[in-house]
């Protein structure tokens, strides 16, 4: 809740300081007025400030609740507490008679092990005592056990720095929280601060090291790159035996009545089954080796191509093909110098989203079964808690995806430019 | 026997939904080799449906196009068509656009590339040869086809609306530009237009069809299309005969068009 307030705040800051404030001076004109051609999707430019901002702002929240050391200190949220607490309990024998003793407790981070601080027991029944507990942890405290009326003798705790507590309660302290179990146990839970524990989301640094790490030294007897490039691998593959099917498929099926009767039932019925639900069965049919997964990436991109190259062929304007007919051109030439070109555009955008859905599914894939990859790197560790090797692998993961599609798109302006301009 | 014969040609497109509509009926007319004609009507009187026959395009369901003695059974290369737009070859430039009927008859490399220079200095567009289509204005991608269709020297050109998309001034000067061209090269022109204007100046004949069903109904034979061969257009219009020409067929075309009201409104 906490960090959407600062998100929105960020957003809504930085846009009036942006707009408001820098650029004030900016001539209002028409041009200005675009974004009210609703529908014009050329009219709206995404602003190069709200990106950069956008992306630093999820940084600085990462790092903010995660008490990253990129970060200035102050800029942290409040983190858990650490350090020696103490809090007073008052204990009450069945006379009425009381006594009070404090309670030393050293709040240490998880990895380390420490002792007890050693405490002066103090004078009355009641002695002081002494707890460690960790970071992030809470911890029974028995503080009855080295008093000399104990609970055997039937003294119970009643107040906790001099507020009442009863069982099932429990008393704020400036350290934290202390609370009573049902049978009279008294119980501290440090203060927690806003930090998130490493365990849900370690520091930006923590997984710029561990992704370090993994590059030297390899994940599970195989190196980071294996990793991703046996992912990369089955993708491409898959997407190329999906194309080399599908495309003459999908011309097929553009062209001929025939094709278009026989498959249109099977493509049709098969494009909207995602790709991930075919798992268990490629899985059954073919195992979790490499050609399971390719089998699954190539019925994944199959339908895609397919459905593109026929759309690509039937969008042909027909006045296109009559004036190649009018010029002399025989039909295999048409097909060659007309229909092919003029589906190649589709083809692109189709191909597009078949990269974009083979590597959503070769991560899923590799996040059910698989030796090598990337899906299944973030499997493991999250088995062991590795969070930020799961974090690594999941930006990993999108940076991958994204260069992708930044490829794919690269490779249409340079091969197709005429997209969208018949 | 050279020329074009279009030979009492009917045309019934039967609809899906069983009825069928009478686009054409009983249209016969001969077109002499060099002969440049326009067309008028109200809309949907089945000029478009002609012409396409006429390319081959359509076969119709009664009657026959004679072309230099033969029967015509399909699109070929003597029969030449420019659109209104759209039908330019975006994938290729401008060189390749107008190069396109040569290549497909394997002519020598060489020679059709002196086609293509030829006819790219006569349309006026020398320096876009290697410019994508999609980078011409509309008037300059309408000079890509009429260059195109004449690089492939068919003996008729076909033309449905191939100024409708333009602006007046732009159209103007592709009046001038078919009208030189059609001297030139002494082309059989058959002209779709819906204006009348265009059709007077352009049509050595001038056809006025007349809808439901399709048919012709009155020809003219004027004397502007030959004048503008050597005159300014707008010359032309001053011509005594011009303006009460303009005003008869206007009001033909207008009285057609009434009565289509009239008989929709009739009916609803
Ligand atoms: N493929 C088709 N299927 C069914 N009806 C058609 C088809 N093509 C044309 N028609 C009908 O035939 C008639 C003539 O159409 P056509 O396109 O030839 O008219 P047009 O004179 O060219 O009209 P416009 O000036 O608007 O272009 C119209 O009523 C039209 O609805
Ligand atoms: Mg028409």
């Amino acid at each position: 809740m906490i960090p959407l307030l600062i998100y929105v705040a960020i957003f809504v800051g930085s846009y009036l300081l942006v707009n408001r404030v820098f650029r004030r001076a900016v001539r209002r004109d028409f041009t200005s007025l675009k974004t009210v051609t609703f529908g014009d999707e050329s009219a709206v430019v995404s602003d190069r400030w709200a990106s950069v901002i956008s992306i630093a702002s999820i940084f600085l929240l990462w790092g903010m609740f995660t008490g990253s050391s990129l970060l200035p200190k102050f800029l942290h949220m409040p983190g858990p507490f650490e350090g020696t607490a103490d809090f007073t309990y008052t204990a009450e024998l069945p006379d009425g008679r009381r006594d009070d003793a404090t309670v030393t407790v050293l709040v240490h981070p998880i990895d380390q092990k420490v002792e007890p601080p050693a405490v002066e027991p103090g004078p009355g029944w009641a002695k002081n005592d002494s707890a460690t507990v960790g970071v992030w942890r809470s911890g029974l405290i028995r503080v009855d056990r080295n008093d000399e009326n104990g609970r055997d003798q039937g003294a119970r705790v009643v107040a906790v720095d001099g507020q009442p507590i009863a069982p099932g309660e429990s008393v704020a302290t400036p350290f934290g929280r202390v609370g009573m179990s049902p049978k009279g146990t008294l119980n501290f839970e440090p203060s927690k601060g806003w930090q998130m524990e490493p365990i849900w989301l370690p520091a930006p640094e923590a997984v710029v090291e561990r992704m370090i790490e993994i590059a030297r030294d390899g994940f599970r007897g195989s190196t980071l790159w294996e990793h991703l490039g046996y992912s990369l691998f089955r993708v491409i593959a898959g997407f190329l035996l999906g194309a080399l099917v599908g495309i003459p498929l999908g011309y097929a099926m553009g062209l001929s009545n025939w094709f278009r009767g026989w498959f249109d039932p099977i493509v049709e019925f098969m494009r909207p089954v995602p790709p991930l639900a075919l798992i268990p069965l490629v899985i059954i049919w073919a195992g979790i080796g490499e050609a399971g997964k390719i089998i699954l990436l190539f019925l994944a991109a199959l339908w895609i191509m397919a459905i593109a190259a026929r759309s690509g062929v039937s969008g042909v304007r027909i006045s296109k093909v009559h004036a190649a007919y009018s010029l002399g051109a025989s039909r295999v030439q048409i097909m060659r110098h007309v229909i092919v070109p003029n589906s190649l555009p589709e083809i692109f955008t189709g191909a597009r989203v078949a990269m974009g859905v083979c590597w959503g599914t070769v991560v899923a894939a590799e996040l059910v079964a698989a030796e090598k990859g990337a899906g299944m790197m973030i499997m493991v560790a999250s088995k062991f808690q590795n969070t930020d090797i799961v974090i690594m692998g999941i930006i990993l993961i999108g940076v991958i995806g994204f260069g992708i599609d930044i490829l794919m798109r690269w490779a249409e302006r340079v091969l197709v430019p005429w997209k969208g301009k018949g | 026997m050279s020329g074009l014969a279009i030979e009492n040609i009917s045309m019934r497109f039967d609809l899906p939904n069983g009825t069928s509509v009478q686009a054409l009926k009983n249209v016969s007319l001969t077109l002499k080799a060099g002969e440049l004609m326009s067309v008028l009507g109200p809309s949907g009187c089945g000029k478009t449906t002609l012409l396409n026959i006429v390319a081959g395009f359509l076969a119709p369901t009664e009657g026959q196009i004679v072309m230099n003695g033969h029967r015509v059974t399909g699109p070929a290369a003597e029969r030449g068509m420019v659109f209104q737009q759209g039908a330019l070859f975006e994938w290729m430039s401008v060189r390749d656009n107008v190069g396109f009927g040569p290549r497909m008859k394997r002519m020598p490399r060489a020679e059709t590339a002196g086609i293509v220079d030829h006819l790219l200095e006569v349309v006026g567009l020398q320096d876009f040869k290697d410019k994508a289509v999609y980078e011409l204005s509309g008037g300059m991608q309408q000079r890509v086809a009429l260059a195109r269709c004449l690089a492939n020297d068919p003996d008729v050109i076909l033309m449905d609306e191939p100024l409708g998309a333009l602006d007046a001034l732009t159209r103007e000067k592709m009046q001038s530009l078919v009208l030189k061209l059609w001297k030139e090269t002494g082309k059989t022109i058959i002209l779709i237009t819906h204006s009348v204007e265009e059709a007077l100046l352009l049509g050595e004949r001038l056809l006025v069809m007349a809808p439901r069903p399709g048919r012709i109904h009155t020809e003219y034979r004027l004397p502007f299309a030959d004048m503008g061969v050597n005159a300014d257009l707008r010359e032309v219009k001053k011509h005594p005969d011009y303006a009460p020409t303009r005003e008869e067929i206007l009001n033909m075309i207008w009285n057609m068009e009434e009565e289509i009201m009239g008989r929709t409104e009739a009916g609803a």
